[in-house]
């Protein structure tokens, strides 16, 4: 084996220009493919992490059908109190879950005695909804970064539409699930900075308000959001949920709660999707890059050293190392190539972080782009090089290892 | 004893709807440690000869024994396995691997068709480099090499394996006349110390008389066996 990665490693360096031009396009290949997977990962990890922490969360429990019809915000398909009991137990037996908020979400009316307009209104329990998405308190821009009873978290558009500054008072009037309409005033005591997505927009208002509002005997819950501790495990903690919920059935035999993860009440989910679309088809590009390119230097060189091999057929080298001799060859190039883009790789990612280009999401301007690259992917793309240099070479090789002596060495 | 033993030896080629009948019936034996040199016309079919007995392809009728082995029945595997045990080759380009050096392309025999442990070959290596004069010139690559060197490696590389028989398709072809010479004069140096079979074909007048059988090939038939000019088997 060595004598043949000796005489395959001195091939490679006889072509020196040829060699060097099919790695330079090999290392360029591995390049794209671990910046773009770097920068387009670094925004969506930054783009998930903003969604479910400023609002969504990694998950939601709500009551089967309350999320086809949320745009109404049905206060009647609401969980009640013993479903939320029962809920909470799952929640707690559950060593993965991390914090978990019940949200009363209504619509309503939004006063400041001389306007009125429209909002929706998120009750929560402050504590309970910080541990679950920490960057909300953070996206308070004015105010106390805190929520008491009586107070109002405001959306930054409706406060600056109706010039509702921190301290102001205002009205919250809704009706409940039974019509009847009540009203209450609040301070504002912060003003949100919007938030890309759903929930990007509403007020937050303490979850007795909500409950005094909507003129609640006993507590009814819209959503509960769900934080867990590893995100990288979380599917295996929504089949455990599922599992777990998904034997309260109703009287139609139909089961009770619905368990989503963030993509399912998130249309970023698709820009996310598509990025790794994207991924896919540069990954594509780069195996199209390398397989054509190793294909035709190997090509190229039995095509060069016909009556070489016609030589050392005569001499009684066995076609399957002749085969093995020009499969080293291509693998040689490609474990070089992936091994120098790899490297580059590397260099890339630092050089992009501290050169630290801004992007702007949605609202956010000037985010930080923190470039990363997973050694995993890393590894599987100059895997994918390797592999398809080794397959490229497979028909030079063959073709190689199936020459006629006679002709090879007549071969001219 | 007989190395070699051809009987009614026959070799047709297709050639679009035209056959060629390159060797048409040749019957001929070998002893073990002959000098002999195939002669005739470009043409003549003793190329092709050399091809069947080095086991490089096969006759279309006849029968051949090369070594006690009927050789019209090997596989290509078999073939390549029996042509690195049994048969070195010379060719008249020398055909020297470019990326070894001398040395490298004198052991590529043993390691790569043989397999012999690297003390056991290094000896075999030196030893026969030193035989064909090329001890000093070992770690040249072939192109650093004269013409006359590169076909001393090859002898060197042909007979490494120590085979019954070597063949010479026209070793000298690309020598000049004094370089052909001592070429000839080595081969035959290396034949009476190791008692290797050599069969060589050529037109060269020359050095015709240095064999000392000759098998005259003419239009694909045998038409004369006969003594050289070249001193006898010592």
């Amino acid at each position: 084996m060595t004598n043949l990665i000796k005489i395959a490693g001195r091939n490679l360096f006889r072509y020196k220009r040829r060699t060097l031009l099919t790695l330079s396009l090999i290392v360029v290949g591995v390049l794209f493919v671990a910046g773009f997977m770097a920068v387009t990962g670094s925004f969506k990890t930054l783009m998930i992490g903003q969604i479910t922490d400023s609002f969504v969360g990694h998950m939601q429990i709500h009551r089967k059908g309350y999320l086809a019809a949320i745009d109404t915000l049905p206060l009647t398909m609401n969980l009640r109190a013993q479903a939320v009991k029962k809920i909470e137990s799952v929640l707690k037996e559950t060593p993965d879950i991390e914090a978990y908020s019940l949200r009363i979400k209504f619509g309503g009316m939004f006063s400041n005695f001389t306007e009125t307009t429209n909002i929706r209104l998120n009750g929560v329990d402050p504590e309970m909804e910080a541990k679950t998405v920490p960057l909300l308190l953070p996206r308070i821009m004015e105010g106390e970064k805190a929520l008491k009873k009586g107070e109002i978290l405001v959306p930054e558009l409706l406060s600056r539409g109706m010039k509702v500054n921190v301290g102001d008072m205002v009205v919250v009037i809704a009706t409940n699930r039974d019509g009847s309409v009540n009203g209450k005033q609040l301070k504002v005591t912060g003003i949100l900075e919007s938030a890309t997505g759903p929930g990007g927009r509403d007020g937050y208002v303490h979850i007795q308000d909500a409950q005094e509002i909507l003129r609640m005997d006993e507590r009814e819950i819209s959503e509960i959001a769900i934080r867990i501790k590893d995100f990288g495990r979380l599917y295996e903690v929504f089949g455990v949920l599922e599992g777990k919920l998904s034997g309260e059935l109703n009287k139609q035999g139909k089961p009770v709660y619905e368990v989503h993860t963030w993509e399912q009440l998130s249309p970023f989910y698709n820009i996310a999707r598509m990025i790794d679309m994207m991924t896919l088809f540069i990954k594509l590009m780069l195996i199209a890059v390398v397989l054509i390119s190793i294909m035709n230097v190997m090509i190229m060189a039995v095509y060069e050293r016909v009556r070489e091999i016609g030589t050392i057929a005569a001499i009684g080298t066995l076609p399957r190392k002749i085969l093995s001799m020009f499969l080293i060859e291509g693998l040689l190039l490609g474990a070089i190539g992936a091994a120098i883009g790899g490297l580059m790789s590397i260099a890339l990612v630092y050089g992009l972080n501290a050169a630290g280009f801004t992007y702007n999401f949605g609202r956010q301007k000037d985010i930080v782009l923190s470039a990363s690259v997973n050694p995993q992917d890393l590894l599987v793309i100059m895997g994918i090089v390797i592999l398809v240099a080794v397959v490229a070479s497979l028909q030079p090789a063959l073709k190689a290892s199936r020459m006629d002596p006679i002709k090879a060495l007549g071969y001219v | 004893m007989e190395l070699i033993i051809g009987k009614d030896i026959k070799k047709d080629y297709q050639t679009g709807e035209v056959a060629i009948h390159a060797l048409k019936g040749v019957t001929f034996s070998l002893p073990r440690g002959a000098f002999v040199a195939i002669v005739g016309p470009s043409g003549s079919g003793k190329t092709t000869l050399l091809n069947l007995i080095g086991c490089l392809d096969k006759p279309s009728g006849g029968g051949l024994l090369v070594a006690g082995l009927d050789v019209t029945t090997l596989g290509k595997t078999d073939a390549a396995v029996f042509r690195g045990k049994h048969i070195g080759f010379i060719f008249q380009s020398f055909n020297l691997i470019p990326v070894l050096t001398a040395y490298e392309n004198v052991e590529y025999p043993l390691v790569m068709v043989q397999n012999i442990s690297p003390s056991k070959r290094k000896k075999q290596v030196q030893d026969l480099l030193a035989a064909v004069g090329m001890a000093d010139q070992q770690k040249k690559m072939p192109d650093q090499l004269s013409g006359g060197q590169k076909q001393r490696v090859a002898i060197a590389r042909a007979l490494v394996t120590h085979p019954d028989l070597v063949l010479a398709d026209e070793p000298t072809a690309n020598l000049d006349h004094d370089t052909a010479m001592s070429i000839l004069a080595l081969m035959k140096r290396i034949r009476r110390e190791l008692d290797t079979t050599f069969v060589f074909s050529t037109h060269d007048s020359r050095i015709i008389g240095e064999a000392e059988s000759i098998y005259r090939i003419e239009d694909g038939t045998m038409k004369t066996n006969g003594n050289g000019g070249g001193r006898g088997h010592d």
